[in-house]
């Protein structure tokens, strides 16, 4: 692989489609301008278990303007879902399929109508009558019922054991058994849930807002019997997803089997209150970790046995525990993971799946042993940086966990602050600061690009890639203009479209390694044939494919990008109200590939990270068998004011076992350990320990020692 | 159901549709004119990504009915600038990277002008510190706390604070 000469990477380039966001010219998949289109409105269950009796859609037929009203006993039927049990993208890619239903909120049936008002009011006079079963939606770890899924998300092995963890807890001179629990939470992505389906003699072409366009299609095709070349799914701008757009939810199919039954194309777009059923959100966790120590703080023991739920139909199994497989050293240890299937939506993705909750119970279990050593926790932490990966043995590719948390202390001031908690007060408030890890592997998905240069001297590249708001377009244009040795200014770069050639989504924080690789690889093979051609663009122009398969280093090498969280907070001490005017991450992710976006990835990671300590929680009422908090009333993410200053920072890491550009990803990192630093702030202010997300008012006025 | 027949000022052009009582000023706009830079995020006036400016002042178009507003005039992202250029800010925003996905973005750049007048004529907050000042300090827990009506999933808000600072400038 020739060496990527870098001139435009890392520098904090303006994003390339800044002016249509800010002037309104992005068009997001609902404003696709459709000639004809007609409109969706989805009638859910509201029942939690059971099956659906009837659906008596007569006075919904008689109000002018009605085109269909479709249910089980009526939709197309779509190919059979194999495997059985079926796998998770199949289950979100169907709907009205039977008369099953898993969980309240489920489509039973959705109206096609003229006008979104006729199609609304059409839903609301189905009348849909169901047979009722008891419904089970409770998570709790004693349940007798709980499953070993066969493997957890990305491919993790469920359980993993070294040593004799019991023994060496037995054994230890300080050791830790706590319970931390984190609640369901939604991604509510800004822009809802959206697909313009649109059948012709070629196929269907969607208008859809998703996090890959190509797994989209697959997906797609599969259920609807469709060579994947006869769908089309086009999707240049995203209004976030956050994971919830990794996969298909019920909504596609939906569209597309309306508009086969309407014969028009049809719109649809969730309501901000259907997303918290169908369009997928992040397990509650109930995670028991228990470390052991010698009296020097060098671990013995790391025990994370992790409870969480899946549905009904499919078995999603968050790996949370893994990333205490990888923290910190110690000779005993054993992760676990076991799954509740209960009648409630499908969990899916959301920021950092695994990471994000496991990361703050871990952290803050670190934040709790570290006093019990009587050490400082950045110590307790550089004191069990393992040398090689704890459980595969694999050296890491670079490590900079230390760098970060060395580099946080000093910006933040770390060595002026008084460990003993519960002691500054200054008016009305309690100030305290914490600290914690955070961790995110540097992973990579095949991808295949296309680049091609115009006699006019223009280059073009072309990746069926995705930008949610990553910066993704940007940042891929910044490689290409390096790997083609031109100027930012003549480099044009296409994504968002199966039209382009076939690449995976924006997730795992895969999306620059991946799309980046192919596009470099595509780029030399170009220069290489206009080298052969002496530099002269033929009349019909040039191109050439590249690929980027998954990256072989990885069976040599653990790699993870590691940062350090830092957080102030101050809580008043009659309301309990938690405000956090600082935040510090400090990040060793690899080279950044642009200054700018890197800096907003990781604040935005960040303030999530903020909002989940703070503010998410959706609270299963478990008589409704629902959540019942499903608007952004009633689930409250972290607005202006709640957010004080954060600083982003990173560490300078050059790791040639990556990427021909060096990058990690930055999609995640930043909403990982945030939680913790801010728990263990609120801790070193008041002496409460919250070990349940979030840091409600009760939890702390309830347990505040006396004034 | 039944339709009115009504007439809007929309980015200095006069639009006369027709419309179902029922639809709010959001959709009049997206659905009915084609004009999709307001945003609908939540439709219950929760979220702010269908701010507009409504006779001058930032209001959700999601909670407006489109025939209550007969004559109205209504600014939107695309009017912003009054032409081919970009307002102060919007290109701070752009400067700043006050955005990620975009999608808020319209309603928080309405928002931040509707926003800027009022602090201007001098409407108080509840954290401006004194009352009896003749001119608001537009300090960051002032557009913070001013700006906390429109949400932004993607967390860029220490972004837009300093984009609507530097421009307010």
């Amino acid at each position: 692989m020739t060496d990527l000469i870098v001139r435009a990477i890392g520098a904090p380039l303006d994003r390339i489609d800044g002016r249509h966001k800010v002037t309104g010219a992005a068009t997001y998949a609902y404003e696709h301008a459709i000639e004809g289109a007609a409109y969706l409105a989805l009638v859910q269950s509201t029942i939690a278990a059971g099956r659906i009796a009837s659906v008596d859609a007569t006075a919904a037929h008689a109000l002018p303007g009605v085109l269909a009203v479709i249910w089980h006993e009526n939709a197309p039927r779509l190919e059979p879902l194999v495997p059985a049990p079926p796998t998770f993208q199949d289950v979100e890619s169907e709907a009205l399929q039977s008369d099953v239903v898993a969980y309240r909120g489920q489509v039973v049936a959705a109206v096609v109508a003229e006008t979104p008002e006729v199609a609304r009011e059409a839903a609301g006079l189905l009348a849909v009558k169901y047979e009722e079963g008891q419904h089970d939606v409770e998570l709790r770890a004693g349940r007798d019922d709980l499953e070993t899924p066969p493997r957890i998300n990305a491919g993790h092995p469920t359980d993993t054991a070294a040593g004799d963890v019991e023994a060496a807890l037995a054994a230890a001179p300080v050791s830790l058994d706590q319970t931390y629990t984190t609640p369901a939470t939604h991604n509510n992505p800004m822009e809802p849930h959206s697909t313009v389906a649109i059948w012709n003699e070629d196929g269907v072409t969607l208008y859809d807002s998703n996090q890959g366009p190509h797994l989209i299609r697959g997906n797609v095709a599969r259920v609807f019997g469709l060579p994947p070349e006869r769908v089309r799914v086009i999707s240049p701008y995203i209004g976030g997803g956050f994971g919830s757009k990794v996969l298909p939810h019920p909504h596609l199919a939906l569209a597309i089997m309306a508009a086969r039954v309407a014969g028009r194309p049809v719109k649809l777009a969730l309501t901000r209150q259907q997303m918290f059923a169908i369009a997928g959100y992040r397990t509650p966790t109930i995670q028991r970790i228990r470390l052991g120590a010698d009296r020097d703080g060098r671990l013995t023991a790391i025990s994370h046995d992790v409870v969480e739920q899946s549905s009904m139909a499919h078995r999603f199994a968050e790996q949370t525990a893994v990333p205490s497989r990888l923290m910190y050293a110690a000779a005993n240890r054993r992760t676990t993971h076991r799954l509740a299937r209960l009648h409630v939506p499908h969990p899916t993705f959301m920021r950092a799946p695994g990471e994000c909750p496991g990361m703050f119970a871990l952290e803050s279990a670190m934040d709790e042993m570290a006093i019990a050593c009587g050490l400082d926790p950045i110590e307790l932490r550089i004191r069990n940086v393992p040398s090689a990966h704890p459980e595969s043995g694999l050296p890491f590719s670079s490590h900079g966990l230390v760098a970060c948390l060395r580099e946080g202390a000093a910006r933040f001031g770390w060595d002026r602050r008084d460990p003993q908690p519960g002691v500054r007060r200054e008016g009305r408030w309690l100030l305290g600061s914490g600290v914690a890890s955070a961790t995110y592997p540097a992973r990579r998905a095949p991808a295949t690009a296309i680049a091609r240069v115009d006699r006019d001297g223009t280059f073009r590249v072309l990746v069926g890639a995705s930008d949610v708001g990553t910066g993704a377009w940007t940042v891929l244009t910044q490689i290409a203009a390096d790997a083609l040795g031109q100027p930012v200014e003549r480099v044009r770069v296409e994504i968002g479209d199966t039209a382009l050639p076939v690449a995976g989504g924006a997730g795992g924080s895969m999306g620059t390694a991946s799309w980046g690789s192919a596009i470099v690889d595509a780029a030399q093979k170009l220069r290489a044939r206009l080298l052969e051609l002496d530099d002269v663009i033929p009349a019909g122009g040039l191109e050439a494919g590249g690929e980027a398969g998954p990256n072989p280093a990885a069976q040599q090498f653990a790699m993870h990008s590691f940062g350090a969280q830092f957080a102030e907070v101050r809580v008043d001490v009659d309301t309990g109200e938690v405000r956090v005017p600082r935040l510090l991450g400090v990040f060793a992710g690899g080279r950044i590939m642009n200054a700018k976006t890197a800096r907003s990835q990781l604040l935005g990671g960040m303030t999530m990270g903020l909002s989940m300590a703070l503010h998410e929680e959706s609270i299963l009422d478990p008589n409704l068998g629902d959540y019942a908090n499903h608007d952004f009333a009633s689930y409250h993410i972290a607005a202006n004011a709640d957010v004080g200053a954060i600083e982003v920072a990173w560490v300078e890491e050059e790791d040639p076992h990556l990427n021909p550009m060096g990058a990690k990803g930055l999609g995640e990192i930043g909403i990982v350990g945030t939680a913790a630093a801010i728990a263990n702030a609120v801790h070193h202010a008041t002496g409460v320990r919250v070990r349940d997300l979030p840091i409600r008012l009760d939890r702390l006025l309830d347990r505040r020692p006396p004034a | 159901m039944i339709d009115a027949e009504i007439t809007l000022r929309v980015n200095g052009s006069e639009r006369h549709l027709v419309v179902d009582t029922r639809t709010t000023l959001l959709d009049a706009l997206r659905e009915r004119l084609g004009i999709t830079g307001p945003k609908k995020g939540c439709d219950h006036g929760q979220c702010g990504a269908c701010t507009v400016l409504l006779d001058g002042r930032r209001a959700n178009s999601c909670l407006a009915l489109a025939v209550a507003h007969q004559g109205a005039d209504v600014v939107t992202i695309e009017g912003l600038a009054g032409g081919d250029g970009l307002h102060p800010l919007q290109r701070s925003f752009i400067a700043h990277d006050g955005f990620q996905c975009g999608y808020c973005t319209p309603g928080q750049l309405c928002s931040a002008v509707g926003m800027l007048r009022e602090v201007e004529a001098g409407w108080p907050s509840v954290v401006t510190s004194d009352l009896d000042t003749d001119g608001i300090e537009l300090t960051p827990d002032e557009i913070r706390e001013r700006m906390s009506g429109n949400l932004c999933r993607c967390g860029a808000y220490v972004n837009i604070v300093a984009a609507i600072g530097e421009a307010a400038r």
